[in-house]
Formats: C-alpha cells, sequence, structure tokens
C-alpha cells in the first residue's frame, strides 16, 4: 500500500528535513561590484562602501561587516557618519537623504534604516534648489546642513529630518558683504564643501564652486571671514587647530588661507601647482595632516599633468622632500586618512591612508619608510584578473593548511606588517567550525588560494603557472622600473590588473587532494599541470608529455588556438605548489573536465575531443580515448566559429546603436518641425518593429541525435574502486561522461605500491552506457553497499572516514542535465530514476553530494545531492532513493553567469558570483552557517582610546557566554540582497565571456 | 559496401533459390524460381501449405543481409527480400494472435543470434539503437491523436513518434499572448505558440500541427507559467515520445463528436476534464515511456544491449527473454513491482502540478456554467 502515499507526506521525514536543510543567503565576499561613495567613522573606527545599486556595506575588524540596501535601488553619493553616534547619513542620486543606525538586537548589532527625506524647497522653485551638492553632519549632532547646486544651505534636525527653515543660510545672505566686483562675476553658484571649525563648533567654512570661500558664524548668522578665490573650487581641508585651512582647485592647484581675526578678507598664503607648469588636472581632495616633527603630510588626489599623465588615477603624498604618487589601475573614487582623533592630541599623525578605488580597496601604511601596502583582511578584488573557475575543499588537515600559509607569508613581504587600521567593532560569531579553502582559477594562469572558513575572504596564496611557458610579456618587465629622479613619481599600488598577457594560460580546471598536497591545474590551451607543495624555492625541470587525443581520427585540421610555448630547461618555482610534470593536449582544446587520484598517482583529463590517463608517478600516459564523434567538425575546428559569429553579433548590435542614434539625431535636428519629428519618429518605431519581426524569439524543437556538435565534449571525470567486471573482485575505475549522454567506464590495474614503478599502469575500456535522452552528463558517482558515495581518495588512510563497504552491491548514480539514474553495478541494470527536465523544464547545471547534519542531534547525518538548476533553484535530492526533498529560489535565471560561477562545499554550503568581484555565500544546512555576527558598542565620548580597548575586552567575555546559546532563532536574521546586475553592460559583458569561456 | 554486389553476382546465375522457412519449432526448405517469384499472396499460400497451417493467420518475416528481421506483408517487400536473398532466403513465420511486433526490426536478430551478426556485420554499427518496427501490416504510426474523447473540440493532444523515424522532429516555438476566459472576463495572457514547421519534418508530415498552433501542454504537463526556453527544454527531454496538446490556430477543422456525447454527459466530460486529464495522461505515459527509453550498455566491447530493468528478485534469465518479456508486460500496461515504484515516483512529482490545478480550474468551470 506504500506506493500509493504521495512522497513528502510522511510526518516524520517532515520533520527531520526541517532539522537538516535550511536555506539562507549569508554573507557577501569580495569587493563590492561598482562602489561610488565612502564613508570613515574615526569614532567607531568603521568604514562604510556604498555602491551604484543603492548597498551599503559596513566594514570594522575583521568579521565584523554590515550590510544595508536601500530600496530605491539608486546610486549612493555620499556617505557621512554622525560624530560619536552609531549613525549614519546616505546620499543617494535620487536625491534623498538616509538615516541608518546600527542597533543592537539579541545580542548582536544590526544595521537599519531609521528614516528617510527628500529636501523640498518652496513651492515653484526649480529643482536644483534642493538638489544637494555638499553635507556636513554638525558636531552637536542635532542639524545637518545640506549645501544644496543653488548656493542655499538648508538646515534639518538629527534624527528626525524635520526642515529648520528659518535657519537656512541663503546665498543672498552670504553675498551680503562680499566685494561688489567680485560678487557680479559670481551670481550664481553650487556649494561645493562644508567644513565645521575643528575647534570652535559655531563655525562653518563654506566653498562655493566658483571659488568664493566664506567663513559662517552660526550663532550670529553672518559672514565672519569672505575668501574670494579666483579658481573654480573642487574641496577644503581645516589644519588641526583652525589657524589655516587649505583649498583645492579645478586647475590642479591648492591654496592655504590664514584664518585670524584681524582680517577679515585675507589674502592666501600660498598657491602652489604641484605637478604644473603645464595644465594639470583638478585636484579634487585634499588632506593637510600635522606631524610631530613639523613636517605636514599633504595628501591629494589628482593634479597631474593634463597632457602626459592627465589619464592617470593618483593620489599622492608629499612629506617633506619625500613625494610618492601612487598610480591605481581603476578610478579612486574616494579616499580618507586615518589620523589620531583625540580632541586632546596636538598632532595628526597620521598612520594610514585608505584608498577606494573602483575595483579595489588599497590601505597605504604612512608610519613605516617607503609607505608600504597593507594586506587587507577582507574586501579583496576577487577580479583582479577575472575568475574563470573556482573548487571548494572543505575541511583542510592543519598540516596543509599551515604549509599553504608559510608558501604565502613569503609571497606578502613586501606588505606592511601594521596591525588592520580599521578595527571597530568586535566579531562575536563561533569560530569556524573548520578550515576550508576556496581556490580560484582567474584568466591570467594563476590560481589564489582563499581562506573561506569564515566572514572574512582572506587571500592566503597566489599560485601562478605561468612560469611554466613563454609567453609574450617578460616576467622580468618590472612595472616600477621608474628612475629616481622621475616626475610625477609614480608608484603603481593595487593588484587589480584585468588584462592578460596570453588568454591561453587562463586556468579551467583546478583539482586539489588535501591530504597529499597534489593538485592537479588545467588550462585553456589544453595545459594540465601536476604540482606538489615544496616548503622551499626550488629549481627545476618540468617533465613534458603530450596526449593526442585524436589518434584514431586522421585528415582533421585544428583550426583553434595553438599550444603554450614551454621554458625550455629548469625553472625557478617560489616555495609552495611547484609543478613537476605538463601534461599537453592535442588538439589544445579547453579542458573541460579533470580529475586527480592521489592515491594511484593517476590525473585524468578531458576535452571536447576525448580524455586521457597520465600515471605522474612514472610519467607515462596510460591511455586516451576519442570520443569525437567522426562528423563533428565543429569541435575539430576548435572555438574560431564561435567567435566568429559572436563578432557577427556584435557588429550587428553596434549597427543598430548607431542606426538609432542617427534616427533621434535626425530627430532632433528636425528643424522644430514637429510633423517632421513625428514622421522620422513613426519610420523609427516601424524600423524596430520590423527588426523584432525579422527575427523573432523563436527555439527549435529536435530530439538530440549522435550527429549533434559537441557531443564528444567531456563533462565529467571520476575514479572509483568498485565492482566493474564481476561482483567478487573490485577493482579502480575510471569513469567519464559526455556532452552526448556517453559513459565510458574503464578498468585500470594499478601495480602494488612496492613494484609502483616498475610496473605499468594497465588500462582496459570495460563499459560503455548510451543514454538514451543524449542529456549531457554532468555526474558520475559510485554508492557503496551502504549506500553512501564511496570516499575521497586518501580520506580512509587519514582516519577520517569509514572504509567504504564492499560486501554489499555497488550502486552506480549517473546525472545528466535531464535525468538522475541509478544503476546496479558490476552487471548494469536500471534501477531507479528521476526525471527533471521532462517534468519541470529546467536542467541541472551543477551537482554535488553534501552531507547534511541535524541541528537537533549530533549523531544524526545524511548524504544528499545538492543541486543547481539553469533557473537558478536549488533542490536537494535523498540519496538513494532520489527524492526530492525540497527546493528553494537562489538565483535569478537571467545571471547566467552566477549560475556558472557556483560551487557546493560538501557540507551544504555554497559560492556564487554576484558581480566580477563578489561571492555570495549561501548555506542549505542548518547546522553549518557562516555569517557575520558582531556588535559595535558606542564608546564613551570623553577618552576614546582606552574605551576602545575596555570595550573590545568586554565584548570577548560576551563572546565566550553567547556563543553557548546561539539560538535558531538568531541565525534566521541573514539578510537577503542582491543586486540589480543584469542592467549594467560590463556584466553582460563577463557573462558573454564567461560563456565563451565554459565552451 | 561492396556486399550486396557481390552477393548479387554470386546467386543471379542460378534460376533457383533455396528458402528455409521456419514456424515454431518446424523448418521446410524448398526452393522457388528467383526470376518469376510470383505475388505476395500465392507465396503466403504456399507457406501455409508447406506448414500445413492452411487457416492459420499468420505473419510472414525474413532476415535481410543486415540480419534484421523485416516483414513480407506485400508485393513489394517480398520481392524485395528474393531479390537481395543470399543465397538463402530465411523466413520466419509466427501466428498473428500471438506475434511479437517488437521481434521486428534493426539488431534484432543479431541480440539473438550474434554468430549470424558476425558474419554479416563485421561493420561497426555497435551504437545503432534498437528500433521496433510496429505492426508489419499496418503503416508505422508517425503521430496520433489522442484523448479525443476527453478534451475539449478546441484542443488537440497530438502524439509525435520520433522513435524509429529518421525524420527530425521539425518544428519551431515561440513566446506570444492569447486570449483566455477568466472569471474576470477575457484577459491577454502570454503563451507559447508553434512558429514554424521545417519542410519534410514530422510535425509537418502529420499535418496535425499548424504554424500558430497555440501549446498548451507538453507530456500532461501543463506549459502556462513557463518560459519559452522552459518549454524548449521539457519538449526536448520527450522528443522520443512528445505528446503535445495544442490549441489549433485554425479550429475549423476540429474533431466533431458524434450528437450523442456532444449532449449533456459531453459537457460533463469537459467541466471534469481539467483534474482527469493529466492522471489519465500519466498514466499512459507509464506504459508507454519505459519502453522507448531503454538506455544502451556495450559490456567489453562487445555488442550493444538495452540496459535491463534492475528485477527485485535476481531471476537467471537470459537477459534477451528479459527484454521481451518486459516489452510484452508494458504493452499490457501490465508492470512488473519493481518498475510500479520507479514509475510512481516519477508520476508523482507531476501529481504535484495537479494539486494546485483541480480547485483552480474547477472555479473557473463553475463561473462559465453560472453564466450559462
Amino acid at each position: 500500500m506504500r506506493r500509493f502515499l504521495r512522497p513528502g507526506h510522511d510526518p516524520v521525514r517532515e520533520r527531520l528535513k526541517r532539522d537538516l536543510f535550511q536555506f539562507n543567503k549569508t554573507v557577501e565576499h569580495g569587493f563590492p561590484h561598482q562602489p561610488s561613495a565612502l564613508g570613515y567613522s574615526p569614532f567607531l573606527r568603521l568604514m562604510a562602501i556604498g555602491t551604484r545599486s543603492g548597498a551599503i556595506k559596513l566594514y570594522g575588524a575583521p568579521g565584523v561587516e554590515f550590510m544595508g540596501l536601500h530600496e530605491e535601488n539608486n546610486t549612493v553619493m555620499q556617505i557621512h557618519f554622525i560624530p560619536d553616534q552609531c549613525q549614519l547619513v546616505t546620499l543617494l542620486d535620487d536625491n534623498s537623504l538616509h538615516l541608518w543606525s546600527l542597533k543592537q538586537h539579541s545580542g548582536a548589532s544590526e544595521l537599519r534604516e531609521e528614516h528617510r527625506f527628500t529636501l523640498k524647497g518652496p513651492p515653484g522653485s526649480p529643482p536644483s534648489a534642493t538638489q544637494i551638492t555638499a553635507v556636513l553632519p554638525h558636531s552637536s549632532r542635532e542639524v545637518l546642513y545640506l549645501g544644496t547646486e543653488s548656493g542655499n544651505i538648508f538646515v534639518v534636525e538629527l534624527p528626525s529630518f524635520r526642515a529648520l527653515e528659518d535657519r537656512t543660510i541663503t546665498s543672498e545672505a552670504v553675498l551680503q558683504r562680499v566685494p561688489e566686483d567680485y560678487c557680479n562675476r559670481r551670481s550664481c553658484e553650487l556649494v561645493e564643501a562644508l567644513r565645521e571649525h575643528p575647534k570652535n563648533p559655531d563655525q562653518i567654512l563654506i566653498g562655493y564652486s566658483r571659488g568664493l570661500i566664506v567663513l559662517w558664524d552660526l550663532q550670529n548668522n553672518k559672514a565672519t571671514h569672505h575668501f574670494l578665490g579666483s579658481q573654480q573650487l573642487e574641496n577644503l581641508y581645516w589644519q588641526r587647530d583652525g589657524s589655516k585651512f587649505i583649498s583645492c582647485h579645478y586647475d590642479g592647484s591648492y591654496t592655504q588661507w590664514p584664518v585670524s581675526s584681524d582680517n577679515r578678507q585675507p589674502e592666501p598664503l600660498e598657491n602652489i601647482v604641484p605637478y604644473g607648469p603645464f595644465p594639470c588636472k583638478a585636484i579634487s581632495k585634499i588632506y593637510w595632516q600635522t606631524t610631530k616633527n613639523g613636517l605636514p603630510y599633504i595628501v591629494f588626489q589628482g593634479g597631474m599633468p593634463r597632457a602626459s599623465y592627465g589619464d592617470r588615477h593618483s593620489i599622492s603624498v608629499v612629506h617633506g622632500s619625500q613625494q610618492t604618487a601612487f598610480d591605481f589601475t581603476s578610478r579612486v573614487i574616494d579616499f580618507f586618512i586615518i589620523f589620531s582623533s583625540e580632541p586632546t592630541a596636538e598632532f595628526d599623525d597620521p598612520s594610514a591612508m585608505v584608498v577606494l578605488a573602483e575595483e579595489e580597496l588599497v590601505v597605504i601604511d604612512l608610519k613605516t619608510a617607503g609607505w608600504p601596502a597593507v594586506h587587507p583582511p577582507y574586501l579583496a578584488s576577487l577580479h583582479c584578473s577575472a575568475i574563470t573557475c573556482s573548487h571548494h575543499v572543505s575541511n583542510i588537515p592543519l598540516k596543509l593548511w599551515e604549509r599553504i600559509i608559510s608558501a604565502g607569508s613569503k609571497q606578502n613581504i613586501h606588505y606592511s606588517n601594521m596591525p588592520w587600521p580599521i578595527d571597530g567593532g568586535t566579531n562575536i560569531a563561533p569560530d569556524p567550525p573548520q578550515r576550508d579553502l576556496l581556490l580560484t582559477g582567474h584568466e591570467d594562469g594563476t590560481v589564489r588560494f582563499w581562506d573561506a572558513s569564515g566572514v572574512c575572504l582572506h587571500l592566503l596564496y597566489k599560485l601562478s603557472t605561468v612560469r611554466v611557458f613563454l609567453t609574450d610579456a617578460d616576467p622580468n618587465d618590472n612595472m616600477n622600473t621608474l628612475g629616481e629622479d622621475e616626475w610625477p613619481p609614480l608608484r603603481k599600488v593595487g593588484t587589480f590588473d584585468p588584462y592578460s598577457d596570453d588568454p591561453r594560460l587562463g586556468i579551467q580546471k583546478i583539482y586539489l587532494c588535501k591530504y597529499s598536497g597534489y593538485l592537479a591545474v588545467a588550462g585553456t590551451a589544453g595545459q594540465v599541470l601536476v604540482m606538489e607543495l615544496n616548503d622551499e624555492d626550488a629549481e627545476h625541470v618540468v617533465d613534458h608529455a603530450e596526449a593526442d587525443l585524436l589518434q584514431d581520427q586522421e585528415g582533421y585540421r585544428w583550426k583553434g588556438h595553438e599550444k603554450l610555448k614551454t621554458r625550455d630547461g629548469p625553472v625557478r618555482f617560489e616555495a609552495g605548489f611547484q609543478p613537476f610534470v605538463l601534461v599537453q593536449c592535442q588538439p589544445p582544446a579547453v579542458v573541460t573536465s579533470l580529475a586527480l587520484h592521489s592515491e594511484w598517482k593517476l590525473v585524468a583529463f578531458g576535452t571536447s575531443h576525448g580524455f586521457g590517463l597520465f600515471d605522474h608517478q612514472q610519467k607515462r600516459l596510460v591511455f586516451v580515448k576519442c570520443t569525437l564523434h567522426p562528423s563533428d567538425q565543429l569541435a575539430l575546428e576548435g572555438p574560431l566559429s564561435r567567435v566568429k559569429s559572436l563578432k557577427k553579433s556584435l557588429r550587428q548590435s553596434f549597427r543598430r546603436i548607431r542606426r538609432s542614434r542617427v534616427s533621434s539625431r535626425k530627430r532632433r535636428g528636425g528643424s522644430g518641425n514637429a510633423s517632421e519629428v513625428q514622421e522620422a519618429n513613426a519610420k523609427f518605431d516601424q524600423d524596430a518593429l520590423q527588426e523584432m519581426e525579422l527575427a523573432p524569439v523563436q527555439r527549435k524543437i529536435e530530439a538530440r541525435s549522435a550527429e549533434d556538435s559537441f557531443t564528444g565534449f567531456v563533462r565529467t571525470l571520476y575514479f572509483a574502486d568498485t565492482f566493474l567486471r564481476d561482483s567478487s573482485r573490485h577493482c579502480p575505475s575510471l569513469w567519464a561522461g559526455t556532452n552526448g549522454g556517453t559513459v565510458y567506464a574503464f578498468c585500470l590495474r594499478v601495480p602494488p605500491a612496492e613494484r609502483r614503478m616498475d610496473e605499468p599502469v594497465r588500462a582496459e575500456q570495460a563499459k560503455e552506457i548510451q543514454l538514451m535522452h543524449r542529456a549531457p552528463v554532468v555526474g558520475i558517482l559510485v554508492l557503496d553497499g551502504r549506500s553512501t558515495p564511496l570516499p575521497e581518495p586518501l580520506e580512509v588512510a587519514h582516519d577520517l572516514s569509514k572504509s567504504p563497504d564492499m560486501q554489499g552491491s555497488h550502486q552506480l548514480l549517473v546525472v545528466s542535465e535531464e535525468q538522475f539514474k541509478v544503476f546496479t553495478l558490476p552487471k548494469v541494470s536500471s534501477k531507479l530514476k528521476l526525471k527533471l527536465t521532462a517534468l519541470e523544464g529546467c536542467r541541472v547545471r551543477k551537482v554535488t553530494v553534501a552531507n547534511f547534519g541535524s541541528c537537533k542531534t549530533d549523531d544524526y547525518s545524511e548524504n544528499d545531492l545538492a543541486v543547481l538548476t539553469n533557473l537558478g533553484d536549488i533542490q536537494i535530492i535523498s540519496l538513494p532513493f532520489l527524492k526530492l526533498q525540497i527546493r528553494y529560489p537562489c538565483i535569478r535565471k537571467e545571471d547566467v553567469s552566477g549560475i556558472a560561477s557556483c560551487v557546493f562545499t560538501k557540507y551544504g554550503q555554497g559560492f556564487y558570483l554576484i558581480s566580477p568581484s563578489e561571492f555570495e555565500r549561501f548555506s542549505l544546512s542548518t547546522k553549518w552557517l557562516v555569517e557575520p555576527r558582531c556588535v559595535v558598542d558606542m564608546p564613551e565620548v570623553t577618552s576614546n582610546n582606552h574605551v576602545h580597548n575596555k570595550s573590545g575586552m568586554e565584548n570577548a567575555v560576551r563572546k565566550s557566554r553567547s556563543s553557548g546559546d546561539y539560538g535558531e532563532d538568531e541565525r534566521k536574521s541573514g539578510r537577503l540582497m542582491e543586486h540589480a546586475l543584469l542592467n549594467d553592460e560590463k556584466v553582460l559583458k563577463e557573462i558573454q565571456s564567461t560563456l565563451e569561456g565554459g565552451r | 559496401m561492396n556486399r550486396p554486389h557481390r552477393g548479387a553476382a554470386g546467386s543471379r546465375g542460378l534460376g533457383t533459390m533455396e528458402v528455409k522457412s521456419k514456424f515454431g519449432a518446424e523448418f521446410r526448405r524448398f526452393s522457388l524460381e528467383r526470376s518469376k517469384p510470383g505475388k505476395f499472396e500465392e507465396f503466403y499460400g504456399l507457406l501455409q501449405h508447406v506448414h500445413k497451417i492452411p487457416n492459420v493467420d499468420v505473419l510472414v518475416g525474413y532476415t535481410d543481409i543486415h540480419g534484421d528481421l523485416l516483414p513480407i506483408n506485400n508485393d513489394d517487400n517480398y520481392h524485395k527480400a528474393v531479390s537481395t536473398a543470399n543465397p538463402l532466403l530465411r523466413i520466419f513465420i509466427q501466428r498473428k494472435e500471438d506475434a511479437d511486433y517488437s521481434a521486428f526490426g534493426t539488431d534484432t536478430m543479431t541480440r539473438k543470434k550474434n554468430v549470424l551478426s558476425n558474419v554479416l556485420r563485421p561493420d561497426n554499427h555497435k551504437k545503432k539503437p534498437h528500433i521496433v518496427i510496429s505492426m508489419p501490416q499496418d503503416f508505422r504510426p508517425v503521430s496520433s491523436i489522442i484523448d479525443v474523447d476527453i478534451l475539449p473540440e478546441t484542443h488537440r493532444r497530438v502524439r509525435l513518434y520520433k522513435y524509429g523515424t529518421d525524420k527530425p522532429l521539425g518544428f519551431y516555438i515561440r513566446d506570444g499572448s492569447s486570449v483566455r476566459v477568466t472569471p474576470h472576463g477575457l484577459e491577454k495572457v502570454p503563451g507559447i505558440f508553434i512558429s514554424r514547421l521545417v519542410p519534410g519534418g514530422l510535425a509537418q508530415s502529420t499535418g496535425l500541427l499548424a504554424v500558430n498552433d497555440e501549446v498548451l501542454e507538453v507530456n500532461g504537463i501543463e506549459v502556462s507559467g513557463k518560459s519559452l526556453d522552459q518549454v524548449t527544454d521539457m519538449m526536448i527531454a520527450n522528443s522520443r515520445n512528445l505528446i503535445i496538446t495544442v490549441r489549433p490556430a485554425n479550429q475549423r477543422n476540429n474533431v466533431v463528436r458524434n450528437s450523442r456525447t456532444s449532449g449533456s454527459s459531453g459537457q460533463s466530460t469537459e467541466s471534469s476534464l481539467p483534474s482527469s486529464t493529466p492522471n489519465i495522461l500519466a498514466n499512459f505515459l507509464q506504459g508507454e515511456e519505459e519502453s522507448d527509453e531503454e538506455d544502451i550498455i556495450i559490456e567489453d566491447s562487445g555488442e550493444p544491449q538495452q540496459i535491463p530493468k534492475a528485477a527485485p528478485t535476481s531471476e537467471s534469465l537470459e537477459s534477451l527473454t528479459q527484454i521481451e518479456l518486459l516489452h510484452e508486460s508494458t504493452q499490457n500496461g501490465f508492470l512488473p513491482s519493481s518498475e510500479m515504484n520507479l514509475n510512481h515516483s516519477a508520476g508523482s512529482i507531476s501529481m504535484e502540478y495537479e494539486i494546485q490545478d483541480p480547485d483552480h480550474k474547477s472555479l473557473e468551470e463553475d463561473g462559465t456554467i453560472i453564466t450559462l
């Protein structure tokens, strides 16, 4: 009777499912996409970054992170922390102001939006009258001064955002006592800068865009000083003692002004064009920092000679005779300087400069000679070279972990030793349950090793495969070869470098064995490198082998890229993973699948032409198998034809744009004749309509056939010790699945350890399964007698897994894009199947076995399949009965690159790219949840520094207390956030390139 | 490649041709005039005569040069059989009432007799799928209209038999919008439509589908709310046995039911339709789909074979008989218990869709009935 019960109605199972599965998006790793604003609170020691999609992110000490999202998804223009408060104000490009505050809720702080406000002018006034250009949160914490385009300064009360109309500082009032001739020339000006006097809170400095600067007395409501600047103003900065201020200008100059009670209209002290005498770009922001030794630090953004260095994104630091222009690889959004914020301190004594560039965060240590960069513990630029693939390894043994860290620390010697200067808040999240590594492969041939255990994705070690090959770029070509007397004194900083020397270097597949330290890396030009971890530098020759995957086929010409040229002779490798063998696939097509068996010392690799097995102990090719259908010309020719079509479509879209521009120009230039405009309009619409009718979106319905293109494309490779031939003897085997729904199984004979070097490894094809639905095979798995997936190589040897059950009969699970099928072994007969596409219209994109533990009892856990579909849904499917357990929407289905980048962990977590530079971390498990949990306390106002330390200690105590009763409800409070990325052209391009890479 | 040629040269000179005929366990040998084979009816009579089964309806088949069992049921294929026989014409006779139609087709003989295939087919047709040629006396069905009795007259459920033909399915679908009657009046809703038929394709040759027909269901699953890509994927996933329910753009060629059923009883079926159809279709599918979904395995570079179902009780049947048993049982709509579980799990997912449907749809129907 059981079979008539509907599944999913077993109450016991339903309860268990609640204890096992739960979906949360927990934290975003990496660097925010399209940052647009930066703010810093010296009081909280927190930094805030706003983005073009309306996100706001706060960062403090490692692990202290907050996220918020403006409902409007508008660009964040400015961020200002309210002095001495856990509050901040953001200004969006729709001219709305938002007040956010950090409030403690059940033991942890949360970022919440409290109020929103849009400034309203008098009725009938133009919108520019209230367009906010400058924001000054007053130190009284009661009011906000808002400079506008009209030149008026409005005052609003905090936190209510009530406009105090009687306190408005109108431009008329300001201009009252300005000399007539100066005043006439410059009537309508926008407020460029508002700065409060450092000592006297009743005085604010107002800078107007055309050069006029006024010191305004708030008590008496009148201007006390007028500074008649002659250049267009960019920004202002007070000196610490309030006796002088500095203004910077559009022409690349800065000017010092004295403030004294005797002269109400002083002349500038000095006017300097630092990179003159030729015309310079604007200096958009400037800092003047005093030090004990008397020599100030002058830090300014921009000001480069317009003609020769106008394209540089620079920030210059001048300290006495030292001067460096830090040269960033992407546009500088904003920067700030961390200096002594104690009001009693006599000098600024700057310690660090924090620069937010468009693609990365750079922190410069200003205390150490040479001004080295500080290695950021978070906000890593994942995309410093575009990510081409990812690989996650859970539960790294301590030994390997330490060796990787030590290899990485040798690479980081040029970084400053300064502790991370932005250290506000306290991380109270429990320690990560295990050590996890996320490996990202990049377009430039590097593999980055990230500590993915906790909230901060931190770079541990960077591996480059470039040294094995001869590339056009000379590796000795130093970026900083500028001579001593080079002017301007530019110095490249940051790691963001999107330009790849050679796209063939791109990493496509990574496989790391965490027990043995063997690493296999495969790339775009058919290169497969096997590496070993070495704690010392070494110089050695990399062995080469060729794998001709087209052995039996003749008369074909590969029209794709050539293989990479290798370096002859020994190559020097730094400590870390050092390649010892290179297997080159022929034709040199993209490596599409990779598997490594560290116990048998075998590596398997596959391309669109076939697959091969290499014995990396004896350094001998064991066999190759061509999977190519003889008529598949497309796969043979390589990616060329596809590129062509892409070019064509790009050209077409450019044409379309041009056409629409032409017609719109026609419309505008229509000499005001309404009918003509209308006609042009109608014609344009008609054209557009025609274009649509010519190419309606339609899909071909056709059964897959063996003759389809790319059926030979090897999608998955899998090593298993199982019963392939008969049920009495098990043997090593290699399984391969192709795009055309074929599964090959090879029986391997690996000599015993004592004769491993003497006897060759032998392989013999034992089985070939053709799935009749011919969908691409994306996963192969063998389940042991207890229906548990076979352990990883060496897992049992390291006592980390029960040895597999070799008594009961094994089962083979084949996952295609459309179906899940279980077969018996050794005699292949079909046992179970679950159809996905036929019933739901979605296809499997990613699949992995994940272990789910119950949050209620420690002793229960089970293995299930975690599946991501092409619609962006995640499904959990039970093993071995293939029953759908639960389904969560995760990624928008339009986000093709997000879906393509998704990687699951072995314990029910996952990562996917929400932008080229950010991973979203999600969790399917109730047990393993890594999310930020932190507290920001209000330090007492009087003596900041001491209190700061004290509160840290208190928090540490609280941490130990609260980690015990870490309730379920609190975990649920994970914020869900996703950005509207697809509207962005750049992202679309990224997707395009990912698709290209995926081929 | 030149095998037929050689064969012809070897036997054309001789006037007679040997025929070996098998019925049940009995063999008969006789010879025929190769140049004057006569008509099929005469040959049929001759066979009945030599086997002494004058009043038994039988099916006649022969093995062709590829080792495939092919039917003889008219003059054309009879002459073909005679002309290609080399040197012997092997005839297999089955009683019509217990005929196993699936025995006909490619690879059917090779599965039984590997020796034969080794002699006749040294070439590498390893992966050629098993093809069933059904009903030798009829034409092979390429399409059919099904469930006429339970569907509204405005709808048509078309089944395309891709299996066994070389013809492409040959159609395209697109997004569009259609007008639906809802409790709130007429509403424009997005829909999926057939946009193009490929000349010579299966879809076009059936004449049952046309451009601008709206696709309502794919293999019993409603497409409303699904994107074009999803529907495309569903159709391709079901391409070996595709059942599409359409609302034809041209409503004039609808199947007209006889007056009795179009009365009150007809209406009642219609109103109960939305909840009942998917069930019926699902049941119908369960029997059919298993037979055409057999994956193929090649063990140790041997011959391709269909992957059998894992039987719960491991009877040591030969794989062939197992397959044949399976064929029969599935055709009768009878399933071994192991399959029942399997089908149930597959069918249950479609039921999730059904669950939402009944209240939703029946509400709609109630609404129309009230307005009537």
